[in-house]
């Protein structure tokens, strides 16, 4: 290095590249193994339900309403469908919760009555109401993105509470725990 | 090729499993206004499909995509403004549902940092070439 050639980068400028480019490696492989969470989290908790009346899903349940929902008792409103697998996983969760004197409603997504029927009788039917929902109107107005998804409703008719996905036994208790809050 | 794409299908299937029951009226039929459906259509393509999350409504063959544009061309029908309805989106989903990213506290370098690229080449550019060294 001549103290007299011109414009001769200094050390760390060369170094600067090779150094530029390891960050931008590690950003890469930090989204690769660790990738952001896909679950979109609605921004209606706190805020009411909207105006809603869904016709019966079901021979033998009725449907659901906005004037059902806040009717001064806290409730489950569970999001699902029979074609959806893991709302067949979260069964046993949601029969846990009715006999710990949870009152769970449901809103079948997109479903056929036939299908809904066989899907009941085969993994249990928890649900006071169920409404029918086939262009997923009630998902949109609450900002649920998918099925299963359950909402915490309070006697007024405010959500809550999301819980995203299907509900595994070791989140009964917490869900237990939020609808008794609601009550509160 | 077909064999693996085959094999891809049937796993796939269960796992992003959807119902049977028909598409919903809007969801793959243009709305009978030309113009209407110009404006739906743009809105559409920047609104995040909230299951398949790298694709807009427009691109999504998911379900509740498809749910979601016959609910935005219902609306735009009805003459609703096309901000108007992504606003209503973003106020139950966040910022994250729309394509086309607002100006606040979170997002404005994606909007200054071009601006300061700018200046600092410019500034760089001007020692070099200008005021009549090199």
């Amino acid at each position: 290095m001549k103290p007299s050639a011109p414009r001769v980068p200094s050390k760390w400028a060369l170094w600067l590249p090779l150094v530029l480019f390891g960050a931008f490696v590690v950003l890469v492989l930090f989204g690769l193994l660790k990738p952001a969470g896909r679950e979109v989290k609605s921004a209606m908790i706190g805020k009411p339900l909207p105006q809603f009346s869904l016709r019966p899903a079901t021979a033998d349940r009725p449907g659901l309403s906005f004037a059902d929902m806040a009717d001064g008792k806290p409730k489950l409103l569970n999001v699902f469908a029979s074609w959806c697998v893991p709302c067949a996983v979260e069964a046993p969760q949601l029969a846990q919760l009715r006999a710990r004197g949870v009152e769970v409603v449901g809103v079948a997504i997109r479903d056929r009555p036939d299908e809904l029927r066989v899907f009941l009788q085969r993994n249990g039917n928890p649900f006071t109401r169920i409404g029918a929902d086939n262009v997923s109107a009630i998902q949109f107005a609450i900002g649920s993105s998918g099925v299963p998804e359950s909402f915490v409703i309070d006697g007024k008719g405010t959500i809550r509470y999301q819980h995203i996905g299907d509900i595994r036994p070791e989140q009964v208790e917490i869900i237990a725990q939020k609808v008794r809050e609601a009550g509160q | 090729m077909k064999r693996l794409l085959l094999a891809l299908a049937l796993c796939a299937a269960p796992a992003l499993a959807d119902g049977s029951m028909p598409a919903a009226p809007y969801a793959y039929v243009q709305l009978e206004d030309p113009a209407k459906e110009v404006e739906a259509q743009a809105l559409m393509q920047t609104i995040r499909c909230l299951q398949c999350q790298g694709q807009s409504i427009a691109d999504s063959d998911a379900q509740i995509a498809g749910d979601l544009r016959n609910q935005i061309r219902l609306r735009i029908k009805q003459g609703e403004k096309p901000e108007a309805i992504r606003a209503w989106l973003v106020e139950r989903y966040g910022d994250y549902v729309s394509y086309a990213p607002r100006i606040n506290s979170l997002t404005w370098p994606l909007f200054a940092a071009p601006a300061l690229l700018l200046g600092l080449a410019f500034f760089l550019l001007r020692r070099r070439f200008g005021s009549g060294g090199a």
